[in-house]
């Protein structure tokens, strides 16, 4: 282990802890922000109004209901803002601060964001849990191996969604400002992920795409697992493409971040 | 030690005319122009040295030290600092410097100061003996006691000062790259803050580069400046050599019991002020004896005293008498933002043009 790795493992904690009262600051505003994202919730009445009377395609209203509160808690679990952050920082310049600390900033904004995490589904997830136990637990998997294969799989949608939204960050380095790039990626995002309507749902084409696409494996796979079940060979083409995904999103972010900063520009002060 | 050898930035800055049509055409096609911010600046600053870093605004001095903390690339040029190469940003490289922007904060917005101080003291890995003490130190010096706990956006702008100097020396850097650290200060925080610097300057032997517009903070600090202008080194020396190459002629100021003829005023010096019966001459410098003698002896004049020019108005003589040390003058062709682009800004002055 590096000296540069252990000290950014030692300062973890104290990085987590600083997050937590960072997220916990304004209390009026913590408490609206940990009732947004419920975009699930939207999508679920709509749907479930849909399939009411028959079953849309394989889909019916528990169906619906189990897929998009699967999709709340793992959209609670794995999302993050830190694109905004690293665009609004390079671009008024307090990045200047940042980069003058020993620690890669890919540590110290994941270290922020996940200590948002528990914060941000202290609501959300004990309800859509609820709800999912009492109209939608028959659409659940009971596969012990499925569910123990659901840490991981989180654990890389939150890695993938991560260096994604880094990357996007990043490109503030080249272009200055990202909110419109940031956009549209929430746009092939909320189709490709499965975030509107389970990817089954999809035309031919764009399914197909989306199988191979990353936005897949940063949302939609670990609710599959939640949802459904499947062969060995299929979770571990699920868990496989979610490896090599956050593999080729972590060296984008790295690279990208490591070009850019070379451009970086100080602005301010 | 601080090395720069042949140091060069340069920025491409994207420029616009205002108004509506020139933004649509910038949409399409844009131009641009290279704006040499620091062009072949060589120093050399040896440990322990405190060292005054001076020019008007756009000079290029906040980008080189900028370049020498390591945040900016040089476009070329050689830069070593603490032995490293600034622009790596090795750990071992910011562990040794700290850079203290006045109008920049590195302490945590929502949270107070204490929060700041404790991820410094993760990040930095510094062990909790040497953080504590450090810390005590600090606290007594700079009076933070009372400051520790509240939210930093609480804070004054004096005392957010204070907390951001303590936050920026907690890991004991041996390299000070200080900008303009008490800008919007009170003189007695100005002072305060002076004092703490060459404390720390002298108790662990740090190497100091300070700018600042007051030239106070400069002549109170450091026995060496550096100007530059335009880009370019115009000086690097001594300053009391400075002021008598620049201006060797000495203001003698005094008070006069009763009134005197104005040609007998203009034989013993050049007035520069007048209020009531105190006087402040300008008197060259190989006169000044014989001024005294008669302002002694006949003149019977009281609270004399003999002063080297202020430092603005010898940089004033410096970069000529269209600027000032501390901003261009209105109608000077080269503004603020072109010396110290703002990319991105269609304006580049609002994040640049501060300080330079």
């Amino acid at each position: 282990m590096t000296s540069a790795t252990a000290r950014t493992l030692r300062a973890l904690p104290t990085l987590l802890r600083i997050g937590v009262a960072e997220t916990v600051a304004y209390r009026a505003e913590f408490l609206v922000w940990i009732l947004t994202t419920t975009q699930p919730l939207i999508m679920l009445g709509l749907w479930t109004s849909v399939a009411r009377e028959a079953p849309f395609h394989d889909y019916s209203s528990s169906r619906f209901v189990a897929y998009f509160l699967a999709m709340l808690i793992v959209r609670q679990l794995t999302g993050n803002w830190v694109a905004w952050q690293i665009s609004e920082e390079v671009r008024s310049g307090a990045m200047a601060m940042r980069l003058l600390r020993p620690v890669h900033p890919f540590f110290a904004y994941a270290a922020s964001h996940a200590a948002a995490i528990p914060f941000r589904s202290i609501v959300a997830l004990p309800v859509a849990f609820a709800l999912l136990a009492s109209t939608g637990a028959s659409a659940l998997t009971t596969d012990p191996v499925q569910l123990a294969l659901l840490v991981p799989s989180l654990a890389l949608a939150w890695l993938a969604t991560f260096a994604m939204l880094f990357a996007i960050g990043a490109l503030a380095f080249f272009l200055t400002q990202t909110m419109a790039i940031a956009n549209l990626y929430f746009g092939l995002f909320s189709l490709f992920s499965g975030y509107l309507m389970p990817l089954e749902l999809l035309p031919g084409p764009i399914a197909r795409a989306a199988a191979w696409l990353p936005f897949r494996f940063m949302l939609s796979a670990p609710v599959e697992l939640m949802i459904r079940s499947h062969t060995p060979g299929e979770r571990a083409d699920l868990l496989g493409g979610q490896l090599a995904w956050t593999a080729i999103l972590l060296a984008m972010a790295l690279g990208l971040w490591r070009a850019g900063v070379k451009r970086f520009e100080a602005v301010g002060g | 030690m601080i090395r720069a050898r042949g140091l060069v930035k340069h920025f491409k800055v994207h420029k616009r005319a205002p108004g509506f049509a020139s933004a649509l055409r910038a949409l399409v096609r844009r131009k641009y122009e290279v704006v040499k911010a620091v062009d072949g600046v060589s120093f050399t600053i040896e440990r322990g040295e405190r060292v005054g870093f001076l020019g008007p605004n756009g000079a290029g001095k906040t980008t080189t030290l900028k370049v020498l903390s390591g945040l900016l690339h040089p476009t070329s040029g050689e830069v070593v600092v603490e032995d490293c190469v600034p622009h790596r940003r090795q750990a071992a490289f910011l562990g040794k410097i700290t850079l203290v922007m006045g109008q920049k904060s590195q302490l945590i917005w929502d949270l107070p100061p204490s929060e700041t101080y404790a991820m410094n003291r993760a990040v930095f890995d510094v062990p909790k003996a040497q953080y504590d003490q450090t810390l005590a130190e600090l606290t007594e010096l700079l009076e933070l006691a009372p400051l520790l706990d509240k939210p930093t956006r609480q804070l004054s702008l004096g005392e957010r000062m204070k907390c951001e100097l303590a936050a920026a020396l907690l890991h004991r850097p041996t390299t000070l790259f200080l900008d303009e650290p008490t800008i919007g200060l009170d003189v007695a925080m100005q002072v305060a803050i002076r004092d703490f610097v060459r404390s720390y300057n002298q108790r662990h032997d740090a190497t100091v580069l300070l700018t600042s517009h007051y030239m106070d903070d400069v002549v109170a600090l450091c026995p060496r400046i550096i100007v530059i202008d335009q880009g370019k080194l115009i000086h690097d020396g001594d300053l009391r050599q400075l002021i008598k190459t620049m201006d060797p002629d000495k203001r003698v100021s005094f008070t006069l019991t009763q009134a005197i003829a104005e040609d007998e005023l203009a034989r013993l010096g050049a007035l520069l002020a007048r209020d009531g019966l105190r006087f402040t001459l300008r008197v060259p410098e190989r006169e000044v004896g014989a001024v005294i003698a008669r302002l002694l002896g006949a003149l019977k004049a009281a609270d004399l005293a003999i002063e080297d020019p202020p430092l603005e108005d010898v940089l004033r003589v410096m970069f000529g008498r269209t600027r000032t040390p501390g901003g261009s003058a209105p109608g000077h062709p080269r503004d603020d933002s072109a010396g110290e682009p703002a990319p991105g800004d269609a304006g580049g002055q609002s994040a640049a043009g501060g300080s330079s």
